[in-house]
């Protein structure tokens, strides 16, 4: 079981290096000269900033789906009958839209740290606590992901006609049925263009995380800067990594819609 | 085939079922009450932690930097106006090259992070000190202010030329057209047929750039720039008090709620005649 496992492990980490768009067998760092400030040795950075690549690619593929869950519940909170879930529903989303990602980031990122070393200290433990910085800011990204998305999902839930629901009951399915098997598949299909919107402000916020001090692609290539003494040349860098990852989601983002849309008439 | 022999008299309706609590309902209360209850424990901090000295000495403080952010995302908003102009014209043109250029600037400002553009513009353009001073732009570079200005405002006229065109671009052809067949010229219809309209279309999106350029102006507190954000950070780190989150937070939500409203209101004044 155990050497299941490390093989397993041992092949993740092989196709993680394999795939490396930057410091794999082909990436492009793997080409320049060993000597340059950007070779995947220990001399260049380069093997600093895919790592940073990993990570904010991770924490963007982390926050997406736990943030699509929570916006797809507040969204259902939204339009359900109960006034009292509206309420608690319409004030989630007024603040996590009205504060700034970084303040929610922090507002996490200490908030989390006093509570958990005050819940701490009632049981009579008085070590310092340090919250981890992805956690923290997966947490906090999500959280604002969740509150735009419950937006997008809302207006779509309103684009769908009365009629599919009534169908759902006329096919004697039950309420859950009849959203799983009737109204998310036609959700998805009308949500899909403002997800992909909120997939790109994500991707660009996760940016944010590098304050709090996760190793992210900023964070990796601002770390380069300042040791290379060579500033314009490493945040153009960042630059053009966050332009690659919105161009690559962009592409694949494109074919995906493209497939939800198979089903409609050609015009 | 079954049927009622004897007429059924006229009876009273079955009384309501009560049900005695739905579960979307238990689910409300709850979440209210989660709500009301961190409201509650955020008043208890905010009282028990109550230090007249720090807000004599930080109140003032957070006001400049009120001050600070509004007058940052004023200038960025109108400076990013006057430049988002000549890009949405580059981007509507028929010639090739322009075309080009301006989908490139748009495509890299509004693909990339805020906060990476500013690192580039403060520490990356900062970084050639000599060459700077040599053309005499060293005092604009040099200050956090100038460039947290320039990245904002670079920012803000890719999104809104966006916005600019699209709302242009909706305005049917139609009126273009009739405009012409009236023999109005064309530099007359455009200001007073064209935009009129392309701007109703596009209250609403720049009302929303406005509150993401409030909101995203915070970043400029990374290179020290003293705004909310920047004060806020300030003053935890001198007093490791939580509340100066909380402050914070009661601001921006008051600003962004504020002219959410009023941005509302305006919006039903000036879309009062297209009512039906």
């Amino acid at each position: 079981m155990d050497g299941d496992v490390s093989a397993l492990g041992q092949l993740s980490g092989w196709l993680g290096h394999a795939l490396d768009p930057l410091c794999g067998p082909v990436g492009i760092f793997s080409f320049v000269p060993p000597d340059s400030i950007v070779s995947c040795g220990g001399q260049g950075w380069g093997d600093d900033i895919a790592a940073g690549l990993k990570v904010t690619l991770s924490l963007a593929l982390a926050t997406l789906p736990v943030g699509i869950v929570l916006g797809f519940l507040i969204a259902l909170a939204m339009q359900s009958r109960e006034r009292s879930l509206q309420a608690a529903a319409g004030i989630y989303t007024t603040i996590f839209r009205g504060l700034p990602e970084l303040l929610t980031l922090f507002i996490v990122y200490y908030g989390a740290q006093i509570a958990i070393q005050s819940l701490l200290a009632a049981f009579g433990y008085q070590e310092r606590f340090e919250i981890n910085a992805f956690f923290a800011g997966m947490i906090a990204l999500s959280v604002v992901f969740s509150s735009y998305c419950s937006e997008v999902l809302l207006s779509a839930f309103k684009a769908i006609p009365k009629g599919q629901y009534e169908a759902g009951d006329a096919l004697g399915l039950g309420r859950t049925q009849t959203l799983l098997l009737i109204i998310v598949p036609q959700l998805i299909r009308i949500a899909l263009p403002g997800l992909v919107n909120l997939w790109m402000n994500l991707l660009k916020d996760t940016a944010l995380v590098s304050i709090i001090g996760l190793a992210d692609i900023l964070r990796q290539t601002g770390v380069a800067a300042k040791v290379s003494k060579q500033a314009f040349f490493f945040y153009v860098l960042a630059c053009l990594l966050y332009l690659a990852l919105a161009l690559l989601s962009s592409i694949v983002l494109g074919f995906v819609e493209r497939w939800t849309r198979r089903a409609e008439v050609r015009r | 085939m079954s049927f009622s022999e004897a007429f059924i008299e006229a009876r009273p309706a079955p009384p309501l079922e009560r049900r005695a609590i739905s579960r979307s309902a238990l689910a409300g209360y709850f979440s209210l009450g989660v709500w009301t209850l961190l409201a509650l424990s955020l008043v208890y901090l905010v009282v028990t932690g109550w230090d007249p000295a720090k807000f004599a000495k930080y109140g003032p403080r957070y006001l400049s930097g009120v001050w600070v952010t509004f007058t940052l995302v004023t200038v960025s908003i109108v400076g990013g106006a006057i430049l988002s102009l000549p890009v949405a014209f580059a981007r509507m043109s028929k010639s090739r090259l322009l075309n080009t250029i301006s989908f490139t600037y748009v495509y890299i400002f509004r693909g990339t992070p805020l906060l990476a553009q500013l690192y580039l513009i403060y520490y990356g353009i900062g970084s050639f000190r000599p060459q700077l001073e040599a053309v005499g732009l060293w005092w604009f570079f040099r200050d956090a202010w100038y460039c947290g200005f320039l990245s904002l405002t670079l920012n803000t006229a890719a999104y809104q030329a966006e916005i600019l065109r699209g709302a242009i671009e909706s305005v049917p052809r139609g009126q273009r057209e009739g405009a012409r067949s009236l023999g109005i010229p064309e530099r007359i219809a455009f200001w007073k047929i064209i935009l009129p309209q392309a701007l109703i279309v596009a209250l609403r999106p720049y009302g929303n750039e406005i509150i993401l350029m409030i909101k995203g102006s915070a970043v400029v507190a990374v290179v020290t720039v003293l705004d909310i954000m920047g004060e806020t950070r300030y003053t935890f780190s001198r007093t490791f008090d939580y509340q100066a989150y909380l402050w914070a937070a009661i601001f921006y939500l008051a600003i962004v709620e504020t002219l959410r409203h009023v941005w509302a209101w305006l919006e039903r004044r000036l879309t009062r005649h297209l009512k039906r």
